[in-house]
């Protein structure tokens, strides 16, 4: 019954039908239709002011969408239907669908009162009350994974910023997503640290997992990208293969940009 | 560090020979003599002042400021600080989230509480809460307005299950409590407030898309990053309250240091000895208090300087 229009848990993880979002009159996003199935890296990619961070937000309810819809795994984000109608979820409810998505930001937002181990352990013992011990033990699994076991026992503070940004990838990764969101994880970044960021991601894609990867990394989006999607003015512009997308791009506006950054 | 300073002295003027050493004269500063001299002029008459004037009764100053009642008095000093800090930095925290809580209710309430109680001075507090009594001679616990629903259902009798006589609730120590700690709440309030508002909001975000829940978030995140804003003026309010029990005295509370001392004062027709002993104490005790804030701000910015100390240290193992 309440499954009806939605789309059977699939190989489609995030599905979203003509997202639209506005801050007071300003309208962010216009109508986004975006498809990412299980496996799949989707880059995004787009000027400045275009509305990648905010719709990369609203996959994981961390902003309200004022149209449209949005599922994850077959669940509509932060919203109940019932009976023709949409009900809000519980702020415990919002919390527990957004365990499963994984987000690394532009500026890490490590805890910085908390070690490097503790910030990894955070999420699992707190939120899944998983056991010290066994949260541990996968944190440092995580942590020798993304090159950073001998750190483990640091501060934030002290780690540079490409190793806060494997930090930040382990401590999402310990809530072990089905889905990962990263928000230009290499803008902040000094040019020489990217590449150690990159060879993370590239690993992660290469055991499967599903990413949104909004960036500013062509090759990377052309090596490891699956699909490429250009947005602009809070509207797909256009989107498909990497390579064909930065080599044969039909829109007047995705040439423009890419001449720009390429 | 060793190749650093090779390279400073490469880059150094030519050898052999380095520079002579400068030896100038030193710039005089005849006024600071000038000033310390009348200084010291003018303590020296303050001291002969407190030795030859009488008023000052040294002996029987100290006979009486260590007697049984005043230490009484020292004792509900400090007990009545504790407790209304306590209770104060409690609903310090407890306002603060209602007023930053999405709730409007929760906030207006918030809001209303921090308004009340930070405009009424709490000298005007404390004799309103040693007046209470006068609203309600009995406290009682049971059902709201039972006293015109109870007839309109046609029953008789009462909804009330306990019920106190308002001088046993309200002593003059709970009334003197009370008025601090609410008091207090509402200051304590603004600065956890403030606290809370000078995290990084990517902290919250990234706690949020964690899973966490709002309540873990502020017990795990937010307020442990607020404590190095809160904790300073914390410290402070604790010696402003300190020294604002001498205003319980009005409640009136009578076991307290001030009504002591200056009880002692009323007695022996002699007051201004005690007003003296009232500041040695009340200095004595803020001294320990502010002693105390000293180590704990030091000990809340060491996890700082120690990690700034190793960074330094790794740069400098890099560099060998
Ligand atoms: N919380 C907010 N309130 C108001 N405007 C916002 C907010 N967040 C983003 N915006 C606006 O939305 C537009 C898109 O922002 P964003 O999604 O961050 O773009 P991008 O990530 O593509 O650079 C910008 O014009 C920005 O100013
Ligand atoms: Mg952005």
């Amino acid at each position: 019954m309440t499954e009806e229009s939605t789309p059977a848990a699939d190989e489609r993880v995030v599905v979203a039908e003509s997202v639209h979002k506005s801050y007071g009159r300003l309208e962010v996003l216009r109508g986004i239709d975006l498809e990412v199935r299980r496996g799949e890296v989707c880059c995004v990619v787009g000027p400045s002011g275009s509305g990648k961070s905010t719709f990369l937000r609203c996959i994981n309810h961390l902003e309200k969408i004022n149209a449209g819809r949005l599922w994850v795994n077959g669940h509509l984000m932060g919203y109940r239907q019932k009976g023709g109608k949409l009900h809000e979820l519980r702020e415990s409810e919002v919390a527990a669908q957004r365990r499963d998505i994984g987000m690394v930001f532009q500026r890490f937002n490590l805890f910085p009162h908390m070690s490097v181990l503790a910030n990894v352990m955070e999420a699992p013992v707190q939120v899944k009350r998983v056991a010290r011990s066994s949260a541990r033990e996968t944190a440092m699994e995580l942590l020798d994974r993304v090159g950073l076991a001998d750190k483990a026992g640091s501060y934030p503070g002290r780690l540079s910023g490409g190793q806060q940004q494997r930090v930040a990838i382990a401590r999402a990764l310990a809530m072990n997503p089905s889905l990962m969101l990263f928000d230009e994880p290499t803008s902040a970044l000094d040019p020489e640290l990217v590449g150690e960021v990159l060879d993370v991601m590239q690993g992660l894609a290469a055991d499967g997992m599903t990413m949104v990867v909004v960036t500013h990394e062509m090759g990377f989006a052309r090596e490891v990208g699956d699909t490429l999607v250009f947005m602009d003015g809070g509207v797909v512009v256009e989107s498909g293969v990497p390579r064909e997308v930065l080599g044969n791009p039909r829109h007047e506006r995705t040439r423009a940009f890419l001449s720009k950054v390429l | 560090m060793s190749s650093e300073n090779e390279n400073l002295r490469a880059a150094g003027p030519p050898r052999p020979g380095a520079p002579e050493a400068i030896r100038a004269v030193p710039v005089r500063y005849p006024g600071r003599w000038v000033a310390a001299a009348l200084i010291l002029l003018l303590a020296a008459m303050f001291v002969h002042m407190l030795i030859t004037n009488e008023a000052f009764n040294w002996p029987f100053m100290v006979a009486n400021m260590f007697t049984e009642p005043v230490l009484i008095g020292v004792r509900t000093t400090l007990v009545l600080t504790v407790l209304a800090m306590l209770i104060g930095i409690v609903l310090g925290v407890v306002v603060a989230v209602m007023r930053l809580s999405g709730n409007p209710v929760l906030s207006f309430v918030g809001w209303l509480y921090t308004w009340f109680f930070r405009a009424v001075p709490r000298l005007v507090l404390c004799v309103l809460f040693g007046n209470l009594g006068v609203l309600y001679s009995r406290v009682e616990l049971g059902l709201p307005f039972d006293n015109y629903w109870m007839p309109l259902l046609g029953l008789s009798g009462d909804a009330r299950f306990l019920s106190f006589d308002t001088r046993d609730i309200l002593t003059a120590f709970v009334a003197a409590l009370l008025a601090l700690a609410l008091s207090e709440g509402a200051y304590m309030a603004e600065i956890v407030r403030a606290g809370l508002q000078s995290v990084d909001p990517g902290q919250t975000e990234a706690a949020q898309a964690l899973g966490m829940r709002r309540s873990t978030l502020l017990r795990r995140i937010t307020l442990p990053q607020a404590l190095r804003v809160i904790v300073p003026p914390t410290g402070n309010e604790t010696t402003a309250m300190l020294k604002d029990t001498s205003l319980v005295a009005y409640v009136p509370l009578t076991t307290e240091l001030w009504f002591q001392l200056q009880a002692i004062g009323n007695r022996t027709f002699d007051p201004f000895p005690m007003l003296v002993a009232a500041c040695i104490w009340y200095l004595s005790i803020t001294s320990v208090f502010m002693l105390g804030q000293y180590f704990l701000e030091r000990s809340f910015t060491k996890g700082d300087r120690q990690a700034q100390a190793e960074v330094t240290m790794t740069q400098v193992r890099a560099k060998n």
